[in-house]
């Protein structure tokens, strides 16, 4: 960046053009209000795609010019038989399992119904266990 | 590939001394090898203020947050955190009073309390990097007052504001900008006092080698309103970082146009330069500083004139601390209303405290005023160390005073320090439990102000030291109740006579250890008796026959063989040979070694 800055307005404009740079930041520190979406990365997950499927939902949320939604990874969830596995946590409310998330269509439902409306939609993996920290 | 996180390791100079960089470095091959440089980026960032606990690492977006971690633990949070999603625990920050793990920096108390408008970007952005402030609306400020406000607009809203001076006087900001805006030359001057002296203090710098566009940006608004076109910074050659980061700011800011001729098409001209110090106390002292700046011998002169009438050069000047110029462009932005909505009546905003000694979360801290010292020492600092009894807190350095357990519950702001006998001063807060002599505490800050002293005037030269001289006889024993009496009145007529503040302010923490625990110095004076057990001369070690086992272990320990006696029967202590080490006390495994 060599040109000189040279009003209010264009200051504004570079602003807007490398907000992204500190994106991931400023939505770890608001995390409480976003809608989290955990992605499992044990070995069986990243096998069958976890990683590929975690950066084409940063790419969909991008397309979609969602903000409030922020992407982090977890451990083993423990359903080894539906990985990929997600865990969408919106803010406020239970979290909410899904299974085999993968291919564009499905991340594409998940989107349109999870993340857009807080709707639910098949491939919902239940659960009923508590962990020591509840 | 997206990004998908970010790992910020701290660049502060704490971190740095203990190769946070290496790690930085060791994190990004880390990275590379597993085929994760583009998913991951990783940033030098500036202080987190948790610096005991250093270096440390924090991982946004689930906001994890790694303490101690060395350059040979790179690979394993690469290859557990980042590649699989699961933590490493052992390298989580643990709770002290739960001996837990803890999770993220939203769970840590150390945070919870914190306030940040002057460390708003400190562990936040890379320093190094403009386009980083101006994504967390750096230089939106000065567009704002350059574009839509005239200089006394600037002025009334920091006014309004209730900005008070941060480097220790507690002044009105917006009043001074005022007085340096009302007297007319041709050339004026905004002047960025980053001569952090006082001991323990290092708010300034973290400011300075973690956001340092944030004080360029408040100069120039300063400048602005003011009707200044140069910038000085007088900062201490001590600080290499800072003033490695604060040059490539300045650099940067000229390249966008930020400084220089004709910002934002505003036809307003800035421009910021920098001076070393040598690091002399007394040159935080505006009128010392300002001699200093124009290469003269640092010693104050009297005021009148003031410094807005004429300063550098004879210039209307106008001197701010860093900290004082970081909460300026929030103000700007957010609105004075918003600012005075925080704190006490007459303390607006917040403070940062370096927060040192007894407790276990020593760190920088910023908390609104107006704040307990109990929430701060218990709540963000977690507690007094090994489970031991809070004593006193020594805040303001060596200009301050000692406040004690009376005042744990009083909010914190200018005032009220200073009706407690101590003061704000520029934020150092050191906490002592039971086995600091308090006595040997004023004993310290005196020997730093004697050290200081410029010694143009009696006295301060020559009264502190006659001051330290009667401390060094109360700590060895020799002192008498009347040494007590003129104790005090030389401090009293120290702080009448002085010509600047460093010596008005030297007795404060003599006077205030004298008020508030003159049964410490009684004991010291007629008892010969040290209660905390730290002056030399008047501690005594013995050895209980009745408990002594005759193991050996203090004698094989003692440095000045002063300890005799057979095995497996009672040793003794020859009171002439000891040397008053406490080796033998400590090392005893049956307790039989007192210490009176």
């Amino acid at each position: 960046m060599s040109n000189k800055i040279k009003s209010l307005d264009e200051l504004r404009k570079i602003k807007q053009s490398v907000k992204e740079g500190t994106e991931l930041r400023e939505k770890g520190q608001e995390i409480d209000k976003m809608i989290e979406v955990k992605v499992s990365m044990a070995t069986c997950g990243i096998a069958s795609g976890a990683r590929e499927v975690m950066a084409e939902m940063i790419e969909e949320a991008k397309r979609r010019g969602l903000n409030n939604v922020v992407f982090t990874q977890s451990g083993c969830m423990g359903f080894c038989h539906s990985e990929p596995t997600i865990m969408i946590v919106r803010p406020g409310e239970e979290p909410v399992l899904y299974g085999n998330v993968k291919g564009t269509e499905r991340i594409k439902e998940i989107f349109d119904h999870v993340i857009e409306k807080g709707e639910m939609v098949d491939g919902m993996i239940p659960t009923s266990y508590r962990t020591s920290h509840e | 590939m997206a990004v998908k996180m970010h790992i910020l390791v701290c660049g502060g100079t704490g971190c740095i001394s203990s190769q946070s960089d290496r790690l930085a470095e060791a994190l990004k091959e880390a990275l590379a090898k597993r085929g994760l440089a583009e998913e991951v980026k990783v940033v030098l960032s500036g202080c987190f203020g948790f610096c005991e606990q250093g270096p440390i690492v924090k991982v946004a977006p689930d906001n994890t947050f790694y303490v101690k971690v060395t350059p040979e633990d790179a690979d394993e949070i690469v290859a557990e955190h980042i590649l699989k999603g699961r933590k490493v625990t052992r390298l989580l920050y643990k709770d002290p009073k739960t001996a837990h793990e803890v999770s993220d920096s939203k769970h840590m108390d150390f945070y919870k309390k914190q306030m940040r408008i002057a460390l708003r970007n400190c562990g936040f952005i890379d320093p190094e990097n403009v386009n980083e402030y101006i994504a967390r609306d750096g230089y939106e400020a000065l567009g704002k007052v350059l574009t839509s406000m005239k200089p006394q607009d600037v002025i009334a809203e920091v006014k309004k504001s209730g900005l008070r001076g941060r480097g220790g006087g507690g002044f009105p900001t917006g009043l001074k900008w005022e007085i340096a805006s009302r007297f007319s030359a041709d050339q004026k001057y905004v002047i960025c006092n980053a001569d952090e002296g006082d001991p323990g203090a290092f708010m300034d710098r973290s400011i300075l080698e973690g956001d340092p566009h944030s004080v360029i940006e408040a100069m120039a608004i300063c400048g602005y309103a003011i009707g200044a076109t140069k910038g000085m910074v007088y900062i201490r050659a001590e600080y290499p970082l800072a003033v490695k980061r604060l040059q490539k700011a300045i650099e940067d800011a000229r390249e966008v146009g930020l400084l220089g001729k004709d910002i934002l098409g505003s036809g307003f001209d800035f421009d910021v330069e920098l001076r070393y110090g040598a690091g002399a106390f007394v040159c935080g002292e505006e009128t010392a500083l300002i001699q200093s700046l124009e290469g003269n011998r640092g010693e104050p002169v009297s005021k009148p004139p003031f410094p807005a009438e004429r300063g550098f050069y004879g210039k209307p000047s106008n001197v701010n601390n860093v900290e004082t110029f970081a909460c300026v462009p929030p103000i700007i932005l957010k609105g004075a209303d918003w600012f005075a909505s925080i704190g006490t009546e007459k303390s607006k905003g917040t403070k940062v405290f370096a927060l040192a000694g007894k407790v276990n979360n020593v760190g920088l801290v910023e908390v609104p005023m107006g704040i307990t010292l109990r929430e701060v020492i218990y709540d963000i600092g977690g507690g007094i160390r090994d489970g031991r009894k809070f004593k006193a807190v020594q805040t303001g350095g060596p200009s301050g005073g000692c406040l004690t357990e009376k005042h744990l519950d009083t909010p914190i702001d200018f005032d009220n320090l200073l009706e407690a006998g101590s003061m704000m001063g520029s934020g150092g807060m050191i906490v002592m439990d039971e086995d600091n002599c308090m006595v040997s505490v004023a004993k310290f800050y005196l020997e730093f102000t004697v050290e200081e002293s410029c010694g143009k005037c009696t006295p301060c030269r020559v009264g502190n030291r006659r001051m330290l001289e009667m401390l060094d006889k109360i700590c060895q024993g020799k002192a008498t109740r009347d040494d007590l009496n003129r104790l005090r009145e030389l401090a009293l007529i120290i702080k009448d006579t002085s010509l600047c503040g460093l010596g008005q302010t030297a007795p404060n923490p003599v006077l205030s250890t004298l008020d508030n625990f003159f049964d410490e110095y009684l004991a010291h004076v007629e008892e010969k008796r040290c209660p905390a057990g730290k002056c030399k001369d008047l501690v005594r070690y013995v050895i209980d026959p009745e408990k002594c086992k005759g193991c050996t272990l203090c004698a094989k320990v003692c440095p000045a063989d002063a300890i005799s006696g057979k095995v497996r029967e009672p040793h003794v202590i020859d009171q002439d040979k000891c040397v008053k080490c406490g080796a033998c006390y400590t090392a005893c495994k049956f307790g039989a070694i007192s210490r009176s």
